[in-house]
């Protein structure tokens, strides 16, 4: 096993920043409000960040241009239909592997 | 999660807790085990797993460092990345919190520190019906929902360990599809008459993502898309 100190100090760092937005507001409880504005920007993050992750894989950069990759964005069609479906992650998981795993075999 | 009984309190027990957590375990169980096989897939050892299961006990959050480190992503931008993608649980333990003023600062921060989607779920729900939380109670309900996340990430990437190269089994795409899983299942929760903007939201992500992408990597362009796109949400609700 190498784990380098280089990635339990990643670990550590991103333990920290998940730690502190759930203990703060346990330690400020008293009358702790956050602008309306705040609360309202933060309930878009959710969707956001997960569709931006989702999206980055529709993409492939080159040099100077971006491309579609049409191996993911194929294996994507089936495995939102099956999210939809049967609104199960293992399920979701299972679908999105057999289809890049199917499409590997086929295509590449 | 199924509320059958008719009690008029949940009592504040350390077992009850441990019961009231059961209905979510099949969740963490089967997140778990799947984390587990990316992130052995992600090239991340089933040590590193088991960290990340214990320091961040965050599902996301784990994906997401699956995600950027394959991705070669700077420390930096794991770092901030994760910690925007956690900012929602700064809502839920604003909306936890005023139940427990009566403990002390230190079991205070204990609360917070196992707090999760789940454990947040089953709280909420039970406040609502009592009026109250006790601390037994929740400490029974996120040490259950600990234990069982750590053992099932690391369940996952001892599997993953025996699966020589994963990509040829499409595993690498394990981790898309686990995003696609739970951006459905966010939408889900979204009220009815929200969804249409948010799925112009998304139209406008892959534009965004689109266009970023010719001036940045990905890792940044997620960031940044999601911080203009989440923007636009607010200036464009109704």
């Amino acid at each position: 096993m190498t784990t380098t100190i280089a990635m339990v100090l990643l670990i550590a760092g991103c333990a920290l920043v998940t730690w502190i937005p759930r203990i703060l507001p346990f330690v400020l409880v008293k009358n702790m409000k956050m602008p309306d504005i705040v609360l309202r920007w933060l309930a878009y993050i959710p969707v956001c960040i997960l569709s931006a992750l989702v999206i980055e894989g529709f993409f492939h950069k080159q040099q100077s241009f971006v491309t579609i990759d049409w191996l993911n964005v194929g294996a994507f069609i089936p495995t939102l239909v099956v999210a939809l479906i049967t609104k199960s992650l293992s399920k979701t998981v299972v679908a999105g592997v057999v289809t890049m795993a199917v499409m590997r075999l086929l295509f590449v | 999660m199924e509320y059958t009984e008719q009690k008029p309190y949940t009592p504040d027990t350390f077992l009850q807790g441990v019961k009231d957590c059961i209905p979510t375990l099949l969740g963490y169980i089967s997140i778990g085990v799947a984390f587990g096989v990316v992130g052995i897939a992600s090239g991340i050892s089933v040590f590193e797993v088991f960290l990340l299961s214990v320091l961040v006990y965050a599902g996301s959050a784990q994906f997401i460092f699956c995600g950027l480190y394959l991705a070669g992503a700077p420390l930096s931008a794991v770092i901030v990345t994760i910690f925007i993608v956690n900012l929602r649980h700064l809502l839920m333990s604003l909306t936890i919190a005023p139940y427990f003023t009566k403990y002390s600062m230190l079991r205070n921060i204990g609360f917070g520190t196992l707090l999760t989607d789940e454990t947040f779920g089953v709280s909420v729900v039970t406040a609502g019906k009592e009026g109250r939380l006790g601390g037994k109670w929740m400490d029974g309900l996120n040490v259950t929902a600990y234990t069982t996340w750590i053992v099932a990430c690391t369940v996952g990437g001892i599997i993953g360990q025996w699966l020589p190269d994963p990509e040829k089994w499409g595993l690498d795409y394990a981790l898309v599809a686990m995003f696609v899983a739970l951006l459905v299942l966010t939408l889900q929760s979204i009220p009815k008459e929200k969804i249409m903007h948010y799925l112009k939201l998304i139209a406008v992500m892959v534009v965004s993502m689109y266009g970023m992408l010719y001036f940045m990597p990905g890792h940044l362009a997620v960031l940044l898309s999601t911080i203009v796109v989440a923007t636009i949400g607010v200036v464009t609700e109704k």
